[in-house]
């Protein structure tokens, strides 16, 4: 059972490994901060779809499974937004469009129709936290690179004093495809030399 | 003029994938053919264009007169996965080599960020239709610009050779970045 | 392994039917829920920024805000007399565009202090007309006292002093004062026209 929990974790951690969601992924590791904002507000809507979706797979034809499937994700994303825009509005507004965007993010309909609609609730449930995790920490973690790189703090704690001179370039756009870019690269040749 | 000034932000000054990242998974999974990745590029214009169009009509006839503007996301989604078995029906249809050839990814179109997050913001920034249609056709074809690119020096890539654990994605993330990079000189260049 | 629900035409409308209405219905509740808590948290946003640019007051600058030429003027009191007048203001000179402002001004005309609501300038360049190296230059000023009542950059015959190669955000920063000073003017002349008018005084030649 704990192995649905971990195999998002790292063997097919979503960002990394299987590299879905790729688009919070970019825009949103400006800061460690951010990472934890969104990764929170996926896993959320991850766990939900995948307990509805195991839930109720025999009750949906499957013709229509991906206009359901939809209908199920689109209305927990509305949710997140809704109770972010009235209880963390400057996290709403960091994330901003990104948060409606959760609907197309490929983890949470990839996992529906890998997983969800062919296991039972339970490991569903499992699975979906697994993956929300794995797709946090990935996010987390390279926001704090791009963060500490590019604005000289972590979490807004400044490591370096005020006048420093930071490598702004990784703030900002091309920052994010060459750190995303090279972290993949790390994360294919650590699995590659210790089979991991 | 403004309509121009739209046309030019959004095609290369804020292109769609290489400064706002919307529409990374089809960007980085289509374009490795420069065939593919032009006829991926009219689709995605096509269903763009139309998207926007369309929810417009709902935002703005529906939505906002009920005062259930929260139900943007479900009904914007909605819209653009049904054009994009309308899309999908057409293609079979009238160009059969091009839909064998885009394979998966046309129903992905569906899941392109790029398609939803622009029917939004062209909301959010309170175009009128004609601008709104101006907006989505600009983007499509960035995103189209962008693809081309991607695909030829991706191409090029494949007969020059690189480092094994280069392989795939974080080549073609690099390069992107490069492109990103490069792009980042069109700033400011509308006033 | 249960069978699967048949894609029956009847069962695929009926399934789509009712999952839409049901969730439709959750999330009509989960908006009712959620709609005060939104405006407040707004609400809670604005009087922060006028806090953040003037003097302790005890009234809700957002009650009657108005609406004058474009930007937001809020009137803040001290046990009913005025201690401050802070404005919303804008620009769209800035490199990436549209940014807002929020400017304190003391009932003398001078500014108190200036807040950068929202931007996208760039980081690391533009962005640094939040630091107070660059802010903090406009506490005490008054146009008014200015030669030609413009604000402008040390660049442009001025006298302010600019971010080091982000002249252009520096520009559009002035822009945004400028006409948040020039709104604030126009509101003391109506308020003085006002009560010249209600103490009936002749008006007094070349009032401006």
């Amino acid at each position: 059972m704990l192995k649905y929990l971990t195999n998002g974790l790292w063997k097919e951690n979503p960002t990394f490994v299987l590299v879905l969601g790729t688009c919070p992924t970019l825009a949103v590791t400006t800061a460690a901060i951010n990472g934890i904002g969104m990764g929170a507000a996926t896993t959320f809507v991850l766990v939900c779809s995948n307990i509805m979706i195991a839930g109720l797979k025999n009750v949906i034809p499957d013709k229509v499974r991906i206009a359901a499937f939809i209908v199920i994700i689109a209305t927990f994303v509305t949710i997140v937004d809704l109770v972010m825009k009235a209880y963390t509005p400057d996290l709403y507004k960091t994330l901003g469009i990104y948060i409606p965007l959760i609907v197309v993010n490929c983890i949470i309909l990839g996992r529906a129709e890998a997983f969800a609609q062919k296991n039972k609730v339970m490991p569903a449930l499992l699975d979906g936290l697994g993956m929300g995790i794995g797709f946090t920490l990935a996010i987390t973690f390279m926001g704090a690179i791009r963060e500490i790189l590019g604005n000289g703090s972590v979490f807004d704690i400044r490591l370096i004093s005020q006048e420093a001179r930071t490598i702004l370039i990784f703030i900002l756009p091309p920052g994010a495809f060459i750190t995303f870019g090279y972290l993949i690269a790390l994360m294919n040749r650590i699995k590659s030399k210790y089979s991991i | 003029m403004e309509l121009l000034k739209i046309v030019i932000l959004a095609l290369i000054v804020n292109n769609v994938v290489l400064a706002q990242f919307l529409g990374i998974c089809p960007f980085l999974g289509v374009s490795n053919k420069v065939g593919t990745s032009i006829g991926m590029g009219v689709a995605v214009i096509f269903v763009m264009t139309l998207a926007n169009l369309v929810t417009y009509l709902i935002q703005y006839f529906i939505l906002v007169p009920l005062h259930i503007e929260f139900m943007q996301t479900i009904t914007f989604i909605f819209i653009i996965a049904f054009l994009v078995q309308v899309v999908e029906i057409i293609l079979k249809k009238a160009a059969p080599a091009l839909y064998q050839a885009l394979g998966i990814y046309l129903p992905l179109i569906t899941t392109n960020c790029a398609v939803l997050g622009i029917a939004i913001l062209a909301v959010q920034k309170n175009y009128n239709l004609i601008s709104s249609v101006v907006y989505a056709a600009s983007i499509a074809a960035g995103f189209t610009l962008a693809l081309i690119l991607m695909a030829g020096i991706r191409e090029q890539l494949e007969l020059n050779g690189y480092p094994k654990g280069m392989k795939g994605f974080p080549l073609s993330l690099i390069t992107a970045g490069l492109l990103s990079l490069a792009f980042m000189g069109f700033s400011g260049l509308v006033k | 392994m249960s069978k699967k629900l048949e894609s029956t035409l009847k069962n695929m409308v009926l399934c789509l039917f009712l999952m839409s209405v049901i969730m439709a219905g959750a999330l009509g509740f989960v908006y009712k829920i959620t709609k005060d808590p939104i405006e407040q948290a707004d609400k809670q946003k604005e009087i922060q920024a006028v806090k953040d640019v003037l003097p302790p007051f005890d009234n809700d600058p957002t009650a009657d805000a108005r609406d004058m030429e474009g930007l937001k003027l809020y009137t803040a009191t001290q046990k009913g007399e005025p201690v401050g007048y802070a404005v919303k203001t804008f620009t769209e000179k800035g490199f990436s565009g549209h940014f807002e402002l929020m400017v304190g001004f003391k009932p003398d005309g001078t500014i108190n202090k200036i807040v950068v609501l929202n931007h996208s300038e760039t980081p690391g360049l533009g962005s640094k007309m939040k630091e107070p190296k660059f802010a903090d230059q406009f506490n005490g000023m008054n146009i008014g006292t200015i030669p030609g009542k413009q604000l402008k950059v040390k660049k442009d015959g001025g006298t302010v002093d600019a971010i080091t190669a982000a002249t252009i955000s520096s520009r559009a920063y002035c822009d945004g004062v400028q006409k948040a000073f020039n709104v604030y003017m126009n509101m003391l002349n109506k308020n003085q026209a006002n009560v010249d008018t209600t103490s009936g005084a002749t008006s007094k030649g070349g009032k401006k």
